[in-house]
């Protein structure tokens, strides 16, 4: 599959019986003079984990914030099950769990506090409330953290309480902006599993960016390579391997990656490397204030 | 608004528990049923007061260190110039005058820092998440005002206690305390909207803290927490006639201490300005989200 037919596939196969998690149909997006998503489509089938590959700037955060209803975007160009985002937002939210880039828990609240904050704001009665946080605490393994500040929580340890907080609202897709960012090998083996066992137990949907290569590989159904606001390449990891030409021997995503974007995944060029110091510099300062 | 549709129940809670070790997620496999209409913004408003009251039940250290102030005040400020004589106060002594507006003064000051915390929120990331909930903008902001007006209620305790320590004769009237709670909940929530309001404007914390120390002191200069309106020089009258915070001092003196006061158009006069500060703040919030 070339890369042009890899695009275009995603949005072909619209088939009137399935609705699909997300279809975004010539998403435009820009900050000014540039532009962060350009002219996007992409469907996320239900019941799959999809990965939103791509350098820093490559445009992923900007995508899954107009999917997510925080950018204004024209209507028409995404839904959410069959739910406008432009139009229909209250309905799109109650059917998102959000987990951002930045570790966002509060950590002037347990965990338990964290997560009975999001049971609360989706209208969770209080008849269920406690059993619904306890049981989300023990989804992510927290339980036994569970009424301790959120400031003495690691990283992994708040990634894992952030997914306990979207999932107290049994959302039907949810959505990770570089779940592992900043997280050493152990902790983000361990988000993974826990995203893995939620999907299995619920069937939900999860979209996923990432830049780590290896994740996408080992943990995505399908991924989609973005490289300056566009999608490059589209497909199973397997097949976006297959589909390079014969000089690779055992060719891995990244170098699907070089082969569709024509550079390396950090510092495509001088504009991505500024958004790679903004980037750490707003992981770093995340990192010491959850400390 | 349209129907939620109900998550596919592809997986038992059973099966999935037998098939892998995955955790059996019997509750959250059914989304909560949402609330409509008017019963929203209630809820909302309730759910950002517990997580104030939860804070500070982590960390009294702000309780404490913000109760520094308002007490030199009273006991410096205060104890020296009811000596001097120096400012009418229609026959009461000046520290019992003075009270009320340290009252309103430490209460702002809390609520000032709103504009602050909400960048930090957005920086932090919890902003953004609590954006994507089906919140609308308008009850996220409101609860926010009156998260405000709760943290300022609790510093007015405090004022109070120091004030009567001090032997201030204020009233101990359940009815009027109550209204003086009210009174510095509508405050907290016009202070902490007008703090957001710029915050959604300057989108920065280092451009929000200045504009922060330049407001707050003409604030408060500029009402009768210090001294009444009359002895004021015509034009800062007409600047004092637009303050917020003098209708709020006004209306504390009132209950509080049973001087003359105006507590219809004090009354008015926050409400209204609370509800335009929760407009204007949450119509700037989505800058802040972008």
């Amino acid at each position: 599959m070339t890369t042009q037919e890899a695009a275009s596939a995603a949005t072909a196969s619209t088939d009137p019986t399935e609705s699909a998690a997300v279809r975004c149909t010539g998403l435009e997006y820009a900050f000014g003079s540039t532009k962060a998503v350009d002219r996007l489509d992409l469907t996320v089938r239900t019941g799959e984990i999809f990965g939103l590959l791509g350098p820093n700037g490559a445009g992923k955060t900007t995508a899954i914030r107009a999917i997510t209803t925080l950018l204004p975007v024209p209507e028409g160009m995404i839904s959410v099950f069959g739910a406008d985002v432009a139009k229909d937002k209250m309905s799109v939210r109650r059917l998102l769990g959000y987990v951002p880039q930045q570790l966002s828990a509060d950590g002037g609240l347990t965990g338990r506090e964290n997560v009975a904050l999001f049971a609360r704001v989706y209208d969770v009665s209080r008849r269920e409330r406690a059993a619904r946080v306890a049981e989300a605490l023990e989804a992510v393994a927290l339980t036994e953290s569970a009424d301790r500040l959120a400031s003495t929580f690691s990283g992994g340890m708040v990634r894992r309480l952030e997914l306990a907080q979207a999932l107290v609202s049994a959302p039907r897709l949810l959505i990770l902006d570089e779940p592992t960012i900043g997280l050493d090998p152990i902790a983000r083996t361990s988000v993974w599993e826990r995203i893995l066992e939620i999907k299995e137990a619920t069937g939900m949907t999860v979209l996923v960016t990432t830049h780590y290569m290896d994740e996408a590989e080992q943990y995505c159904d399908r991924v989609a390579l973005m490289h300056k606001g566009r999608i490059r390449a589209l497909g199973t990891p397997d097949e976006l391997k297959a589909d390079l030409p014969g000089e690779y021997t055992a060719p891995s995503l990244e170098d699907v990656f070089r082969y569709h974007a024509g550079s390396g995944l950090q510092g495509a060029d001088g504009q991505s490397d500024g958004e790679d110091f903004r980037d750490v510099r707003r992981t770093r300062n995340t990192a010491n204030r959850v400390r | 608004m349209s129907a939620v549709p109900a998550i596919p129940r592809t997986a038992s809670a059973e099966a999935a528990a037998g098939a892998g070790g995955a955790p059996v997620l019997s509750l959250l496999l059914t989304p909560p049923r949402a609330r409509t209409g008017w019963r929203v913004v209630p809820a909302r408003v309730g759910a950002m007061c517990i997580v104030e009251l939860q804070k500070l039940r982590h960390d009294r250290t702000e309780l404490y260190t913000r109760a520094i102030q308002p007490a030199l005040w009273l006991l410096i400020y205060g104890e020296t110039f009811t000596r001097l004589h120096a400012i009418p106060t229609g026959g009461i002594p000046y520290l019992d005058f003075l009270a009320p507006g340290i009252i309103a003064q430490s209460a702002m000051f809390i609520a000032i820092f709103y504009g602050i915390m909400i960048i930090w929120e957005r920086d932090a990331g919890v902003l953004t998440k609590l954006l994507v909930t089906p919140t609308p903008r308008a009850a996220l902001i409101t609860g926010k005002a009156f998260a405000a007006g709760v943290k300022a209620t609790i510093q007015a305790v405090v004022v109070v206690i120091i004030a009567a320590l001090l032997g201030v004769s204020l009233t101990w009237n359940p009815l009027k305390l109550i209204a003086v709670c009210l009174v510095v909940i509508l405050g907290g929530a016009f202070f902490s909207c007008l703090s957001m309001t710029i915050a959604g404007i300057v989108l920065t914390r280092d451009r929000l803290m200045g504009i922060g120390q330049a407001i707050t002191m003409p604030l408060f200069f500029s009402s009768s927490a210090l001294y009444p309106v009359s002895v004021m020089p015509g034009w800062l009258q007409a600047i004092s006639k637009c303050n917020p915070l003098s209708y709020q001092v006004d209306a504390l003196r009132g209950l509080l201490l049973g001087s003359p006061s105006h507590l219809l158009t004090d009354f008015t006069v926050l409400v209204v300005a609370a509800l335009l500060g929760i407009l204007a703040a949450s119509s700037l919030l989505g800058r802040l989200a972008k």
